[in-house]
């Protein structure tokens, strides 16, 4: 048995952990954050030789150095950030919308569509600029909504993949809005629409005091203080994390599972439909086929970050936000190529999402070896009545956690 | 029996999760050429220690000797390395491939299907499997895809074979089988370690019997040498009862009448044909059957939750007059005032969704309950305490995840929230399946207490014992069809055994 001690213990072997205390998994995440700026700035060293902490000064001021800078922040979150709302409830539903970026763009071309067709109304003035807006919003809602409702009935109807059709259903859009630049374009022969009613502004969304951005943020603050409500309050938002954990369970307590999807696809395209009328009546005040800068694809880390919590969204999307303003400014102020603020990025997102696995699982080091304790017999414990309680309350524990291993 | 060398030993072995210990010191020894038994309350570690030897954990402390040798199981592997070979409860084969296929997938080697399945013949001529190794996964029944699992380890070479509750998915004529094939395996020298909940199966499969009790090894017996009442009574730790009340129906009444039910599934395959019975108040009336004979669809139909072809579902008021629940949503029959509830087989998956805390799943019965467009959470959040409180379910919190529970603990809410609503008719389907002796009781006298409040009680069951003791009348189905119903009081295991083949049932297939 002497020679057997020389076993050969794993080096490492891994195990899930139980409840996860809210301070660890804050702890976790923090020192993932701290490593990947670590990492960060040795790449920085390395390859560019530039001071990695000039380079994260950098993309400080490049986000907050001046009060522009912090307004176009906002601006960028707002509107990501409503994206990523109108993605949560479909994702908490377990229906993979990846339609986001058609949703907003349908929802941008039925905002410009008015601006240009009742534009002329209004500056005759037969019909008053909040009637025109009134019509934007209801446009540009409905049209995001009709997006998503075709994959959601499809979906209900014949059990279609949702992720394909809401990802086909981007590129006809983006072929749809095409399609109208040229038709509306201006001057003929521009390939693109320019400014929207620049003189009269006749469907500009309004401008709270000077702050071009500020009414964008404002909507989107109560929208994802409703979306939060919504989720976590109602009986809507309780039916539909219901059909997404269990259909089956849906369908025992008497929920219609088709009307839940159809429901909560409408809820998604709608506020797609609002990112898509912020952009177009808000700011840009012009509509393109890029107009929505691959936002339906970011809000989907977005989201899944946050877990679909639209509070911590705000994080994730301040998170993204910085580092791709951040990105920006070093590949200008270094005159570095743009790419390198990328692969920062990436390795700060790789580190965060990384940090989920130490969250979720414990990682053992192989103990130095005691010869003897193994083959000692332990002594009578003084402390039974402790212990007896410690495993009464440890048996459902193990048993779940076989389950869940055995899954 | 000593001075026999142990092929398999255990010592000392101890493995926590986080500060939940879930194996304690346990030591084990299996010889070679023998049957063990592993008997324990459900969370008392069976699994995990049998996780530890198959290499999905690694313990925390102690040793494992294969064959005298002490060895280091880190990865399933390991385990293969050293001839172990596990059959899970769940079966880990690929639906679409063939028997061999399946068989050699992940093996090191040159790849020759004929050799392989030629192997295999001969590995089933030897012990009496019947598969054949060229049909495909998905045209096996469950008990055949049971036999590929128990092949394919032993096509590795295995010589110690661990079967998690083997005989949870069989019909009692497929468990004889499989009994007679550990016992030609056994002949051969091969050691098997059983887990199982069935005390007689323990008493006829078994040659030893070894008892773990929270984590820790309690004792074990020569099986010839104990009986069904020790071995619980140390299972346990306290002396407990092995008889189920019967208490008499008070005032039974017609509360629940079909006739002529039929029901056709997807595929347009009959699944009850021309059903007719009464569930009566304060009675239990209990289903017997093969397994997919029809009773899900029954209670399905019932329920609100399957598609009828044609028939009579009539709910009957205390005033007598029949209301039809044909063809209505589970919602409507809720509207109408008939208090329906629904045990479902499927606990985690179809009665309870396994992510949400208890709180949220007592929700799922009333959350629609007033106009409020906001859920009411404090009414379910007291439901689920009480039903914590008065069910003696073991959890942390109310706000723990379900599927975080025990297999008992999982029934208890289910059925805790299913009779809180004061029901009239009480719809179960494999109330104690995968549950330990302990559980199995707390059900049987929850379901006692309802029928003494004169609850119409549907009981879909598995186990002819217990139905035997505990049901008032005892319907039968074969194939979809009513094969008798006959008294509890009078019944005969043998009989309704032959009925649920239709040997000897009342009418004619």
């Amino acid at each position: 048995m002497k020679a057997d001690a020389k076993k050969k213990e794993p080096l490492i072997h891994i195990t899930r952990r139980k409840d996860v205390s809210l301070l660890r998994s804050i702890v976790i995440r923090a020192a993932a954050i701290v490593l990947a700026l670590i990492v960060c700035a040795l790449v920085t060293t390395f390859l560019t030789g530039e001071n990695p902490i000039d380079v994260f000064g950098t993309i400080l001021s490049g986000a907050f150095g001046t009060p522009r800078k912090m307004w176009v922040l906002g601006q960028e979150m707002a509107i990501l950030l409503c994206v990523s709302l109108a993605l949560a409830p479909a994702f908490k539903m377990k229906f993979w919308n990846l339609g986001g970026e058609g949703q907003i763009l349908m929802g941008g071309l039925a905002a410009a569509a008015c601006m240009i067709l009742l534009g002329s109304k209004v500056e005759s003035g037969a019909m008053p600029q909040w009637l025109l807006i009134l019509i934007m919003v209801v446009a540009s809602i409905g049209a995001g909504a009709l997006w998503a409702f075709i994959p959601a009935f499809f979906k209900a109807k014949w059990g279609t993949n949702e992720t394909l059709f809401t990802l086909m259903m981007n590129y006809v859009a983006t072929q749809l809005v095409a399609y109208f630049v040229i038709l509306w374009e201006v001057p003929k022969g521009a390939g693109k629409i320019g400014i929207i009613n620049q003189s009269s502004e006749a469907g500009w969304l309004p401008v709270i005091g000077d702050y071009k951005y500020l009414l964008n943020i404002i909507v989107v603050l109560v929208l994802t203080v409703g979306m939060y409500v919504y989720l976590k309050y109602s009986k809507q938002g309780y039916e539909l994390s219901v059909v997404g954990e269990s259909e089956r369970t849906a369908n025992y307590v008497g929920i219609n599972v088709k009307k839940v999807i159809i429901r909560t696809m409408l809820i998604s395209g709608a506020i797609c439909g609002v990112a898509g009328l912020l952009l177009v009546g808000g700011t840009d005040h012009t509509v393109t086929t890029t107009i929505s800068a691959g936002r339906g694809f970011t809000a989907v880390m977005v989201a899944w970050l946050a877990k679909f919590n639209p509070l911590g969204m705000i994080f994730t999307t301040f998170l993204l936000v910085l580092l791709s303003r951040g990105a920006n400014e070093i590949s200008t102020v270094f005159s570095l190529n743009k790419s390198f603020g990328d692969i920062l990025t990436g390795i700060i997102l790789f580190f965060i999402i990384g940090s989920e696995f130490f969250i979720n699982y414990q990682i053992h080091f192989r103990k130095s070896h005691k010869p003897e304790a193994a083959a000692a017999v332990p002594a009578e414990d003084p402390h039974k009545e402790a212990l007896e309680q410690i495993l009464r309350d440890a048996e459902t524990a193990a048993q779940s956690v076989s389950k869940e291993e055995t899954k | 029996m000593e001075e026999r060398t142990p092929i398999l030993e255990m010592r000392h072995v101890t493995k926590r999760f986080g500060n939940i210990i879930a194996n304690d010191d346990v030591s084990l020894t299996l010889y070679p050429g023998e049957i063990l038994a592993l008997l324990g309350e459900n969370g008392s570690g069976k699994t995990t220690l049998m996780n530890i030897l198959s290499g999905i954990y690694y313990p925390d402390e102690g040793q494992i000797f294969v064959e005298g040798k002490e060895v280091s199981i880190s990865s399933p592997k390991d385990s293969f390395d050293l001839k172990i070979g596990m059959i899970h409860q769940h079966f880990k084969l690929v639906d679409v491939m063939s028997v061999t296929e399946n068989i050699v997938l992940g093996l090191p080697g040159k790849l020759d299907l004929k050799q392989a399945a030629a192997d295999i013949r001969a590995i089933c001529e030897r012990y009496g499997f019947e598969v054949d190794p060229d049909e495909k996964i998905y045209n096996l029944s469950v008990s055949q895809k049971q036999t590929v699992e128990i092949v394919k380890v032993l096509f590795r070479g295995a010589n110690i074979l661990i079967l998690d509750e083997p005989t949870a998915v069989l019909t009692p004529q497929e468990a004889v089988k499989l009994f007679a094939i550990l016992r030609n395996m056994k002949e051969a020298g091969h050691a098997i370690i059983i887990i199982t909940h069935k005390m007689h199966e323990v008493m006829d499969i078994s040659d030893r019997v070894a008892i773990l009790r929270k984590g820790r090894y309690i004792t074990s017996f020569v099986t010839t040498e104990t009986t069904a009442q020790e071995l619980t009574d140390n299972m346990v730790g306290r002396a407990v009862s092995l008889n189920i009340e019967r208490p008499e129906p008070v005032d039974p009444k017609d509360r629940l009448f079909i006739q002529g039910l039929t029901v056709k599934n997807e595929e347009g395959v009959y699944k009850l044909r021309d059903v007719s019975f009464t569930a009566r108040s304060g009675e239990i009336l209990g289903i017997a059957g093969i397994a997919g004979s029809g009773q899900r669809e029954l209670l399905e139909a019932i329920a609100g939750l399957q598609p009828v072809e044609y028939g009579i579902i009539n709910y009957i008021d205390d005033d007598g007059t029949p209301e039809s629940l044909l063809k209505k949503t589970p919602v409507e029959i809720q509207a109408m005032g008939v208090s329906l509830s629904f045990v479902p087989e499927d606990r985690l998956g179809m009665g309870l969704v396994g992510n949400m805390d208890l709180s949220e799943n007592m929700m799922l019965r009333s959350y629609r309950e007033g106009h409020s467009i906001f859920t009411n959470r404090r009414d379910p959040a007291a439901l689920a305490r009480q039903v914590v409180e008065e069910l003696e379910v073991s959890t942390p919190s109310i706000n723990t995840a379900v599927r975080k529970l025990s297999g008992g603990n999982v029934q208890k809410v289910l059925v805790g929230r299913e009779i809180a609503s004061a029901p009239t008719v009480l719809l179960t389907a494999y109330a104690v399946r995968g549950l330990d002796i302990n559980a199995s009781y707390t059900i049987y006298n929850l379901i006692n207490r309802q029928k003494a409040a004169g609850v119409a009680i549907v009981f879909v069951g598995e186990d002819l014992d217990v139905l035997v003791e505990l049901c008032d009348r005892i319907l039968v189905l074969c194939d979809g069809r009513v094969s008798g119903i006959v008294d509890g009081k009078t019944a005969d295991k043998n009989e309704i055994g032959m009925m649920m083949t239709h040997v000897g049932g009342a009418h004619e297939g």
